[in-house]
């Protein structure tokens, strides 16, 4: 394990991590014990950005905590550990994405298998990329779901919002209309987003979730 | 969200009456620090200096909601007598065709008019009115993020912002004006080293503190693009990361653009630099064309 520790102006600091099992085991035992003065804890794909407000956690204190906290965590062995205790979000998906047959047919599967392993696989959220509320789920452990999913080669100009879709070795669902280059598999009814509610974003990093195939 | 107020019992509720915005009239506050784990920038106004200094001339808390004026050519007609004071850029400003010097507070009678014309310095105007304007909150501020696109939608003409209860602190009385109009030459920014600066290449830092630099017209709150020498740089490409405000991203072309208030969250590019917080107001006042220099922060 080798985390460095990156400036990021006079009130942040970015962590980088070796891959993103770590950036969640990072972020979970970060999450754990954030003392007062963290303002936000932003997990991405390789980094998680530790922003605080100086007057209250100096930025020497923030790394002190950072290593503290990255000497307790280990590379979780199991994704899904720090959030093993909470019930995951239930997303009812219909099956019926533009894309369903060609990933079903690139990943050597027949849809209905697809499907299975899509519903049976335990998600948890990584980080929130592109978009407010944008989860990125990985599987819960590399053979849980193991599939790569190419992107689209020229993004869609417009997905509507509760799409459902892949990407890389990410599921995600878009929050709202907007161009994308995932490929869609489904829809879904799930309030993803709602800026008057709270919180807004039904996914936020380290939720559990699992997803439910309903009918035609 | 707002309660709903009693319709009887109050007297009429203050209001600014916008008959033109201008280029671009966005309420803002301080913003919604706090969410960009949910992807959710902070965004409020660019110049934040300028909106507390507004607000405290009026006696308004720091971060009550105000108007962010871009280049000025703003007319607006009050409702009720309110006390209002602008701040950021610098420019003409009548109040029923008298003029105001700037960064002072001053009280308009019911029906007066409120005109600002085009900035002479600096580039955002900042009104803020006693009482702040009461829009509605979105995820817990009075800003508009103009990527996300939520908070209390663009200002057009004939739009009535309601202005919010006056505060418990009076106007407070100045023995001598605080004006510092924004400068109208070359402005130097502190910089400092960013996550990703062994990304510049043989000789770009040298280069990045060294050039002139000038703002280009693709400057807006999500991201300031600067013209001047290609800057070197590491090829290839990064996982998206964090940002913070102020950060200079370099994408393969050389040319660093430097995100703001409103950027996405995550972004591709390295950071190689970030533009210390003390200089961000004096960032967000640069006219495009104006000259840019950057000094070791």
């Amino acid at each position: 394990m080798s985390r460095r520790i990156l400036p990021s102006g006079r009130a942040a600091l970015l962590v980088e991590c070796d891959d993103l099992d770590d950036v969640l085991a990072l972020h979970d035992a970060l999450d754990a014990s954030a003392p007062d003065g963290l303002v936000e804890l932003v997990p991405a794909a390789r980094t998680v950005l530790v922003a605080v407000d100086p007057r209250r956690l100096p930025l020497e204190s923030a790394a002190s905590w950072i290593r503290r906290a990255s000497s307790s965590s280990t590379d979780a062995s199991d994704r899904m550990d720090a959030a093993a205790s909470a019930e995951p979000v239930v997303v009812r998906v219909r099956y019926d994405g533009e894309d369903l047959a060609a990933v079903a047919a690139e990943l050597g599967l027949v849809v209905d298998d697809l499907v299975a392993r899509h519903t049976a696989a335990r998600w948890r959220v990584a980080f929130i990329g592109f978009a407010p509320g944008f989860a990125y789920l990985v599987g819960g452990s590399p053979t849980d779901w193991p599939f790569e999913v190419r992107r689209l080669a020229a993004p869609r100009t417009r997905v509507p919002a509760g799409a459902v879709g892949l990407a890389g070795g990410f599921s995600g669902a878009y929050p709202r209309e907007s161009p994308g280059g995932w490929r869609l598999i489904g829809r879904t009814d799930a309030p993803l987003w709602d800026a008057s509610a709270q919180p807004p974003a039904l996914l936020a990093p380290g939720t559990r979730v699992r997803f439910a195939a309903v009918g035609p | 969200m707002n309660g709903h107020r009693p319709v009887n019992s109050a007297p009429a509720p203050g209001a600014l009456v916008v008959e033109r915005p201008g280029a671009l009239a966005l309420v803002e506050d301080l913003g919604r620090p706090g969410l960009a784990h949910l992807g959710v920038a902070t965004s409020g106004a660019l110049d934040r200096g300028a909106l507390a200094l507004a607000n405290r001339l009026v006696g308004n808390p720091d971060g009550a909601a105000g108007l962010e004026l871009v280049a000025g050519g703003f007319l607006a007609r009050f409702r009720g007598t309110h006390w209002f004071a602008i701040a950021g850029a610098w420019g003409e400003v009548r109040l029923d065709g008298r003029r105001i010097a700037p960064y002072t507070a001053a009280r308009a009678a019911d029906g007066a008019v409120l005109e600002i014309g085009l900035a002479e310095r600096g580039i955002r105007f900042v009104l803020a009115v006693r009482g702040g304007l009461d829009e509605p909150a979105v995820l817990g501020a009075r800003a508009y993020d103009t990527l996300a696109r939520f908070g209390p939608p663009p200002v057009e003409a004939g739009r009535v912002l309601p202005i919010g209860a006056e505060p418990e602190a009076s106007v407070p009385v100045l023995d001598r004006e605080a004006a510092y109009p924004p400068p109208a030459g070359a402005v130097t920014l502190a910089l400092l080293p960013g996550p990703r600066a062994d990304w510049l290449g043989e000789g770009a830092t040298t280069t990045l503190y060294e050039a002139e630099w000038r703002m280009s017209a693709s400057a807006d709150r999500v991201g300031a693009r600067l013209e001047g020498p290609e800057l070197a740089r590491r090829p290839g490409e990064l996982p998206s990361e964090a940002t913070v405000a102020g950060s200079m991203q370099l994408p393969p072309s050389g040319r660093p653009t430097i995100l703001l208030a409103d950027r996405p969250v995550t972004g591709g590019y390295p950071v190689v630099a970030i533009v210390a917080p003390e200089s961000l107001d004096l960032l967000a006042q640069v006219r495009p064309g104006q000259a840019v220099r950057f000094r070791h922060g």
